[in-house]
Formats: structure tokens, sequence, C-alpha cells
């Protein structure tokens, strides 16, 4: 009696210990899907198969070890046979192994679940950033990692999202089905938010495809999984879930910016203009390859200040941000950045860190270049 | 010979049966990707249509996704974005490339399907990605992609998602040549 | 069949046909001087190199994962930048895998497997040279690609393409040639191993009546001989895709990024297994003698291993749950990895029973593989864990899988080498190793192998990928009391190395027979073992009919 006692004490203190684990931060948190909670329920379920079998086997190790030490004169037994239990610790863990697969094997027909979505968003993979690009809406944008140099290299306090922030994050409606489809446009990168339980590989030159439906509306973080080269580390997902009209009226929005900025290709910029927007472009996508101060990482990641060849060729250059060079790792930007910010960037390129060429680009050229 | 001797033969017989096996697991592989479907690998020769009846029940919706990789100053647009189709009839979908650049370029599109198990049930007659294309500057062309869903495709599939992602054919001696270990040309 | 009882009954008799014998004329043969070790054929000799280098790359190793542990020790980054946090992570890997735990197996097989079989040394003697030398050779040049203009590997010991082709440094080309050299290393080692086992056996020993250790390393050579091919094709390939213009594993050429992690998994795996099977081996031989009391279920025990090296083949894409397979490839991985389950089981229970009713002694051997099997079983669980597909997305590529890992490879084969070390010393050196050091040693071990690897379990759990080098501010409690482990653990080693020279140097002198329950054949030769053993071959028949 006394021992059923002391193991469903034992069985509450450590069933409190898991609540309270979840809690702190030291569990698979339950998310907000109904995927995630299965999952959860299964890590939970297995996780205790486990403890429970563990509790089972080291009990009897360390009984034995206790109990027949040969300092407590322990004389040695001669048997190394026993054809039952041999038969009987075979067949058990299979029926256990059984048990846990048909669960298991449920949950992931869920997964696999391929009905129509409400909702398509195309994730690309990029070093280092994600590319969200919403499928028949004309909305794209990359998400950019905001956390500020002064915290990585610990001049500055660090805030309490530090490296899971960025300028903009994947805005999804809740309640509806999401069907999300993932490419790269480089290196393999893999995009997971734990609260959604999605981790999918994002392979270069082929679509892969997950989905979700988020249950309650709020912020959920994770990151790239998948090690993707030096800033693998400083590439965060961040989803904002919100109801359907806020992300009606945020679409909307969208789309209008989108409109406003293509507007602003026709008209002539001036090169503090230009150089303003190209600083900002600079820092968020080209600076974590060329460096804050376009020093480069060679032989990886050439040089721009000072890059003579790529000074003398304003063509060239325009040509390498446009279009990308096959088989290094510079992109594409003809399809994720518009016109005027090209233009801009490159100009600021052209014009930052003493290449004082004094080359303006404007949009227009961009333009002209992308639609002849 | 003696025993260590026919020992040492049979164990380099099992390593250069390896070997060999290693060698295989390519085309293995192409084969099996078609077989089950696995990462969404589409045909890369024409097939024929699979007979029988339209299922005209149901509809799918078949998404055309066109992306670029880089080094090619190109642009590829399917002129629908997405149609919805019955299981077992042909349709035909019209893409366009266009080069904006100052000179003349090869350039292949590379096909992906999702979800996986789609690309079993399609089969395209046509399809530009079937070879690479090669355009002057400036040039734009309209090319065909007739395919057909074929009409067992599980009923739990809904959306057909299609992409093509856009690279350069690089002049690079050795990689036309050498057709036999490469696997260039078949996408 | 019946195992048959460890040799016990035959030691007694063969003590005076065996060993010790004739040894100085043979000594004459050597050459001496600074070429002696470089031209050596003897089968010691050479596994005390293999050891040798091995310790010495699990120390860079170690030093590496140093590097790595005190650049985590807080968030931010403090000590290096990401792209040699990225080369330290990727050589620690290598190097713990194929600088260290492999050659400090073959190291151990070098040693006993002729010892436990009744040789008088490997069946190509010249080959086990050079198949030795090789391996400086290759990690010197993997070492030096650090060196190189953009760095050495950078993508990760798995070296996934495109990351490790298109993307990878101009160094990679070297690294390619260290690992064929290496590979080459391991498959002429393995040929060897086979060749003697097979052949080498004292007259009336048959396969099932060999040690565990002879077995699993049997088992495990074949399973070198399998898949080590699958890696130098891999490998050629990535050669041919950098330089030679071929598009196995680049989509802009046709070629499928994903058939590279088929083809290295193919390999993975079974490599995995590679390096715990011979740990098993070692176990199985350990266990005994300090229970003083035959190995329970001999027959099972070679039976799971063949069976797990048989499973090994069929769960690579268990690896690959999130690179978006069909549903079926997902749940045929599922079912064949929960299936190893059951023969590693039947592994742990059967050395329960081996304790069961014995007669227990801890000196420091024992104490390594009990801990071993302790802590090998926490892995395995975790490995159970991750074996169920749906929760396995939440737990890929997290620090959970590193934690996984690392409880399998370090307190397992790690602390099986540790533990084959502290056995076979007395009968390497004719000294016993200070067994108060000794347990200094393992105990600190314990503490900081446990400290550096459970919060891992936790970190992963809350959402912490691994290999980044900086993280969010909710992990840096794990990542903390990590360092502080894995500091631990790392300065405790040179405790290990001090134990082992001083072994060497002197200390109680050991008998033929160090450890009074230890019954198998390579205690019938005197301590240390002279350089030349059964050159009369024991015979077993006797007392076998």
């Amino acid at each position: 009696m006394r021992k059923t006692y002391v193991l469903a004490a034992l069985i509450t203190g450590l069933a409190g210990l898991e609540r309270n684990a979840l809690a702190n931060g030291w569990n698979m948190p339950v998310g907000v899907t109904e995927v995630s909670r299965h999952v959860h329920g299964l890590h939970m379920t297995i996780f205790w198969i486990c403890v429970v079998i563990g509790a089972v086997v080291f009990s009897v190790m360390f009984y034995s070890l206790f109990r027949y030490r040969r300092s407590k004169g322990a004389q040695a037994a001669n048997f190394h046979e026993h054809t039952t239990v041999e038969i009987f610790w075979t067949a058990i863990p299979l029926l256990i192994l059984v048990a846990m697969a048909i669960p298991a094997t449920a949950t992931l027909r869920h997964m696999y679940d391929a009905s129509e979505a409400d909702l398509e968003v195309m994730v690309t993979g990029h070093q280092w950033r994600w590319h969200y690009d919403y499928v028949g809406e004309d909305v794209g944008y990359f998400s950019n990692l905001t956390t500020p140099r002064e915290q990585i290299d610990g001049t500055q306090a660090k805030d309490a999202n530090y490296l899971l922030e960025v300028d903009q994050p994947l805005v999804l409606p809740v309640d509806r089905k999401v069907r999300l489809l993932m490419t790269s446009s480089d290196v393999i990168h893999s995009w997971w938010v734990p609260d959604l339980a999605v981790k999918k590989d994002a392979i270069p030159g082929f679509v892969n495809e997950a989905w979700t439906r988020i249950d309650e509306p709020g912020i959920y973080r994770g990151q790239c999984a998948e090690l993707c080269g030096k800033d693998h580390g400083f590439m965060p997902v961040v989803v904002h879930a919100m109801a359907q009209d806020e992300f009606d009226a945020w679409l909307a929005e969208r789309k209008q910016e989108a409109a406003a900025a293509a507007s602003g290709v026709d008209r002539n910029w001036t090169l503090p203009e230009l150089m303003e927007r190209g600083e900002q472009v600079y820092g968020s996508i080209c600076a974590s390859c060329h460096q804050p101060e376009g020093q480069g990482l060679p032989p990886t990641f050439p040089a721009l200040v000072g890059n003579q060849a790529l000074l003398e060729d304003l063509e060239g250059h325009i040509d390498t941000v446009v279009n990308g060079v096959a088989g290094t790792p510079m992109p594409a930007f003809s399809g994720t950045l518009n016109a005027v910010d090209i233009a801009a960037v490159i100009t600021f390129e052209r014009n930052a860190w003493g290449n004082d060429t004094g080359d303006i680009i404007q949009p227009s050229t961009i333009q002209a270049q992308l639609s002849p | 010979m003696t025993p260590v001797q026919r020992t040492v033969t049979k164990t380099l017989l099992a390593l250069v049966a390896m070997v060999g096996f290693t060698i295989a697991l390519v085309p293995l592989y192409d084969v099996f990707c078609q077989v089950t479907g696995l990462n969404g690998r589409a045909a890369s020769q024409p097939q024929a249509f699979a007979s029988g009846e339209v299922d005209e029940s149901r509809y799918v919706t078949v998404q055309f996704i066109t992306r670029k990789g880089s080094g090619l100053p190109w642009r590829l647009e399917a002129l629908d974005s997405q149609i919805r189709v019955h299981p077992g009839q042909a349709y035909e979908v019209d893409f366009v490339f266009s080069n904006y650049g100052k000179s003349a370029y090869r350039g292949r599109a590379v096909p992906s399907v999702s979800p996986g198990e789609a690309s079993l049930y399609l089969r395209k007659v046509t399809c530009f990605c079937f070879q690479e294309q090669r355009l002057e500057a400036g040039e734009r062309v309209q090319l065909p992609l007739v395919f057909q869903l074929s009409h067992d495709l599980p009923e739990s599939v809904h959306t057909v998602t299609l992409a093509y992602t856009l690279y350069p054919v690089l002049d690079r001696p050795a990689a036309s040549d050498d057709e036999t270990i490469s696997q260039g040309g078949d996408a | 069949m019946a195992p048959k009882l460890p040799l016990k009954a035959r030691l007694e008799h063969s003590e005076n046909v065996a060993g010790g014998t004739a040894v100085q004329d043979h000594d004459a043969h050597h050459s001496s001087g600074p070429l002696r070790w470089l031209l050596t054929t003897n089968h010691k000799e050479i596994g005390t190199l293999y050891l040798i280098f091995s310790l010495t790359m699990f120390l860079i190793g170690g030093a590496m994962a140093l590097v790595i542990r005190l650049e985590l020790f807080q968030p931010g980054l403090q000590l290096v930048r990401p792209e040699f946090f990225n080369q330290m992570t990727t050589m620690h890997g290598l190097i713990m895998v194929f600088g260290a735990v492999m050659p400090g197996f073959v190291g151990l097989a070098n040693w006993m497997v002729p010892l436990q079989i009744g040789a008088p040394d490997m069946a190509l003697p010249r080959l086990n040279n050079f198949s030795f030398w090789l391996l400086p050779v290759a990690f010197l040049l993997l070492l030096s690609t650090l060196l190189m203009p953009g760095g050495g590997p950078n993508f990760g010991w798995t070296f996934y393409a495109p990351l490790s082709t298109t993307y990878a440094p101009p160094s990679t080309t070297f690294f390619i040639l260290a690992m064929h050299m290496a590979g080459i290393s391991s498959i002429l080692g393995a040929i060897n191993i086979i060749a003697t086992i097979l052949n080498l056996r004292a007259p009336g020993m048959r396969l099932m009546d060999m040690t565990l250790f002879v077995w699993t390393w049997l088992i495990t050579a074949f399973l070198l001989i399998a898949v080590m091919p699958v890696l130098a094709g891999v490998i050629t390939m990535m050669l041919l895709d950098i330089n030679f213009g071929t598009s196995f594993f680049n989509a802009a050429g046709g070629g499928d990024p994903v058939l590279f992690q088929h083809l290295f998994w193919f390999f993975g795996h079974p490599e995995v297994y590679i390096m715990i099977l011979p740990a098993f081996g070692i176990i199985s031989v350990i266990v005994p003698a300090f229970a003083r009391k035959p190995l329970f279920g001999y027959a099972s025990m070679v039976y799971a291993t063949a069976s797990i090296a048989i499973l090994s083949f069929l769960v690579w894409a268990h690896h690959m749950f999130s690179v978006g397979l069909p549903l079926i490839a997902e749940l045929f991985f599922m079912y064949t990895t929960m299936l190893i389950a059951v023969p590693t089981g039947v592994k742990v229970f059967n050395w329960i029973a081996t304790l069961f009713r014995g007669s227990i002694t801890f000196e420091t051997p024992m104490l390594f593989a009990l801990a071993f099997i302790v802590l090998f079983t926490i892995g395995g669980f975790s490995g159970l864990m991750l074996a169920i597909a749906p929760a396995d997305f939440q737990y890929h590529d997290t620090y959970f899988v590193v934690a996984h890992f690392h409880y399998v490879l370090v307190p397992g084969a790690v602390f099986s080498i540790m533990a084959a070390v502290y056995y076979w010393l007395p009968k390497w050196t004719g000294h016993y190793p200070d067994e108060c050091l000794g347990r200094w040693h393992f105990w600190l071990s314990v503490i900081g192998v446990n400290l550096l690897f459970f919060p891992m379990h936790f970190a992963g759990l809350a959402g912490m990928p691994r290999r980044i080098p900086d993280y969010a501010l909710q992990f840096a409690d794990f990542n903390m009391a990590s360092s502080i482990g894995g500091f631990l653990f790392g300065f405790s080693q040179l405790l290990f190395v001090w134990v082992v020279i001083k072994c060497v140097r002197g200390g109680v002198t050991a008998p033929a027979k160090a450890w009074d329950g230890a019954t198998d054949l390579e205690w019938s030769v005197p301590s240390p073992a002279p350089l030349h053993t059964f050159e009369t071959p024991p015979d077993l028949r006797r007392v076998a009919g």
C-alpha cells in the first residue's frame, strides 16, 4: 500500500514538474494549431513511456549493483541464458512500439492532409533572410533580422526578442487553412515555427509544401533550422496571426504601398534621396555578405569598396544586382526588389565609402531593363 | 590461393560491387523518384496521355509559379497563373520567355510539382521544360505546356502547383561534353 | 545455438602453450630508431599508433568543441565570427567521427582481435601499416584547410549540397581528398580485420566461440566495406560538381540536392552504427569480467548486433523527415527506425541480466562500462522519440538532436573506448592504471558529460536550432550550464592523458591475468604482452570436444 502511495506521489510530482517545465520554456511548446497540440501530445506520451521503461530498467540495474556487490560477499551465479525471459523482453518492447506507432501514424496522416487552402504563401529562403509572396495577390517582401549589430556585439543591452525580431513578419489570418509553398534561391534552408509545429526544408529548384491553421491571434517566432552558411543563426521567422478582417485591411494596405512604390519609378531621383534609400536597402540586404563597410569577405564575398572592375563597369554592376551571378551566392534581385530599391542600392554602392564615382542610377533606367 | 587471399578477394569483390551499386544509385534514384513521386520530380520526357474518362464531377486547381535563379536576364511568365481542371482532360497553358539582356543566352526551366504525389498523375505531352531554350537579345517567345492530370488522381488532392525555375545553361566545356556522368539535360 | 562458456576452462589449459616464448629472436627483425614506428608491421605497435592518433585527434576536436562552448557561454558574439564558428562545428564533427572514434576502435581491434582469437598478428600486416599512415596525412591535410583562403569546411560534418558545392569555400577540394584518404584507410582496415577474424582463429575456435568484441568488430568491418564506397561516391560527385561542371546536386543543371542527402545518409546511418557496435562488444566483455559471471544471452547478443547492422540500411531517411518525403516513405522509415529499439533493448537487458546475481566489483573499467549502459540507454530513449516522425518535425535540427547523438557518442562510444583502455592497459603496459586517479577521471567525466549534454535536451525542445553561433535569450541558462559542463568534461580528459602516461611509465605490476574475473584468451599471455604472441596458436580443440 505504502509503495502505491509513494508511486502516486512521485507521478503527481513529476507531472507537476512537467507543467512547471512547460511554463518556464523547458519543454516543447503546445503551440496554437491542432497539429501542434497533437504533436505535443505524442511527444509527452512517448516521453512518459521512456521514463517508465527507464525507471524499471534502471531500478533492476541499480538493485543488482547494490545487492550483488562482492564486498558484501555476493557469490556469482553461473546462468547465462533463459529462453522464456529473452522472448519476453523482445516481445514486450515490440508491443509497446506498435502501441506508439498507431497515434504517430494518425498524426502524420493528418499533417499530410491536402484539402483546399484559403490562402497560399510562397516562402523562399535566401542567404540569410526569408521572402514571402502571397500567391495571386501581388504582395511580396523580404523579412530581415532587425536586431542591431551593437546588441549582437554586446555593446548594447539585448532586447527580449533578441535575434527573433524582423522588419516585416509573415502576416496570416487565424482560423484559415494556409498552404505554405517552400523553396530556396540558393542553399537549403528550413522554415520552422515551433508554435505551429511546421518545419519544412526549402530546397533550391524544388517546391515543398506544408500547411497550418492558427487558432489564436499573436506573434509566433522561430528560426531557420538547416545550416545555410555564415548567418544561419541570424534569419528568424516571425509570424503575425490576426483576425481575418484585420488581415484583409493589412493586405489592402500592402497593395497600396506596392502601387505607390511603383509610381516612384517614373520621377527623377536626386543623389541624396537615392543614397538615403540605398543605405537602408544595403544595410538590410547586402551588408550580411559584402559587410557594412563594403569590405566584403573574400574570396567568397568580394569587396565593393575600391573594387575597380566594378566601378569601371556600370552596366556590369547593374547586371550583377538585377540578374545575379550563376554559380555564386550572388542572387538575382529582379524578382524580389523593386526598381527604386535596385537603383538606390547601386547608386549607394557607387558613391559610399570613398567609391566616389558620382554615378546616379535612376529607377527608370532599371525599370527599362526589366521590361524592354 | 591461401585462405587469407580468398577472403581478401571476396571482400574486394564485395567492395567493387558496392562501388558499382553507388554509381547505379544515381540513375536508380531518378527512377525511384518517378515511380514514387518523391521530391515532386516531374518527368523529363514527353508522355502519352492516360486514357480513361474525364472526371467531370470534380475540379482541381492547377497553379503555375515561375521563378528565376541567378545569372540569366530573362523573365518567365505563365499567361494563366492558375486554372481549374477536370482530371482526365487535356489542357494547354502558354508561357512567355523574354530575354531583356544585351546578348543571346541559353536557359532552361527546371520543373517541380507539389504535392509530390501529384507528379505521378501529371502527364505532360508538350513542355518547354523538356529542352533548353536559346533566346536572342530582346527576344520574346511564347511556348506551350500541354498537360493532363490523369483521372485517377487521388480525391484528396485539390491543388497542384507546377513550379518552373529558370536557370542559365553555362557554356562550361566539361559540362556539356560529359553527358555520361552528368545529369544535365534530363530536365 | 547455445553459447559456449567463455574460455575459462581453456584458459588454464592454454596458459602453457601460448605466448611469451621466443620473444627475443624476433626483435632482431625489427628496424630501430625513428623508422621503427614508420615501418612497423606489428599489430600491437600499429594498435598503439592508432590509439595515440585517436587520443591526439580527440584532444584537437575537443579543443574545437571548447571554442564552440566558449562562444555559446553567453548570448551575443564574443570570441569568434560566425564564419569561423561554422568551421569549428564542422571540423569538430569530422575530427571526432573520422579521426577520434573510428581510429580509436580500429586501434583496439588491432591490439585485441589477434590476442582474443589466438592469432600471431593481423592477416595483412603491411597493409595494416599503410592504412594507419594514411590517417595522419589525411587529417593534416584536413586541418591545413583552416589556414587556406576562405577557411576550412564550414558546411557541417554532414556537408549537405549545395552549401558544400556551389557555395563552399575553395578549400573544399582538399577536404574531399582528405575524406577519400580516411575512407581508404577505413576500407583497408576493415578488409584486414575480416581476413584476420575469418582465417586466423586458433584451431578449435568456432565463430560462436569468439568474444563479443571480435563479433561486433567483424560485423562492423562488413558495414565499413558496404558503406565506405558510398561515401567515396558522394564526395567524388561533389568533386565533379565543384570542379568539372557536372550537376549531380545542382538543380540548375537538372540535378537534385536531395539526392545528396539520400546518398549521404545511406552511408551515414550505418556509419553511426560503425561507431557504436564495437562499443557494444567492449561492454559485453567488461561487464562479465567484473560481475564474475558469464555474459547473459551470448547468442542473442550476436543476433541483435547483426539485426542492428541489417536494419541500419533501411532507416537512412529518418534523418530527412523534413525534406518533404511522401507519406508512405515517412511511415516506412518511422517504423523501421522504431524497430531498431528492439535489438538494442535486448542488449541492454542482457547486460543487466549479466549483472543480476553476479559478484560485482567497481574498478575503473567497470565504472565506465556501467555509465555507458545508463547513459547510452538515455541516448537510446531520445533516439526513440526522434523516430516518431510527426514529433521529429519539432526535434529535427535542434539541440535535442545534438543532445541525442552526443549521448550515444560521448558517454556511449567514447566511454566504451575509455573503459577498454582502463581494462586493457595492464595487458599493454604491465602496470595497473592508477585506480584513484581513474576514479577521479571517471566521476569528473560523468558529472561533466551530463552537465554538458543534458541541458541541450531542454534547449532543443524550447526551440534552439543546432549549428548557430548566437541564440535568443531564453536559451541562455541552458547554454551556460552546457558550457560549464563542457569545460569540466574537457579538462578532465587531461587527467586521462596523465593516467595513461603514468601507467606506461610504472605502477602496480599486473600479472598475466590482470582481472580475476577476466576469462578471454588475451589474459593467457604475459603482461605486458610481448611483441609477438601466439606464434604457436593455442589449440582449443582438446577441450572443445
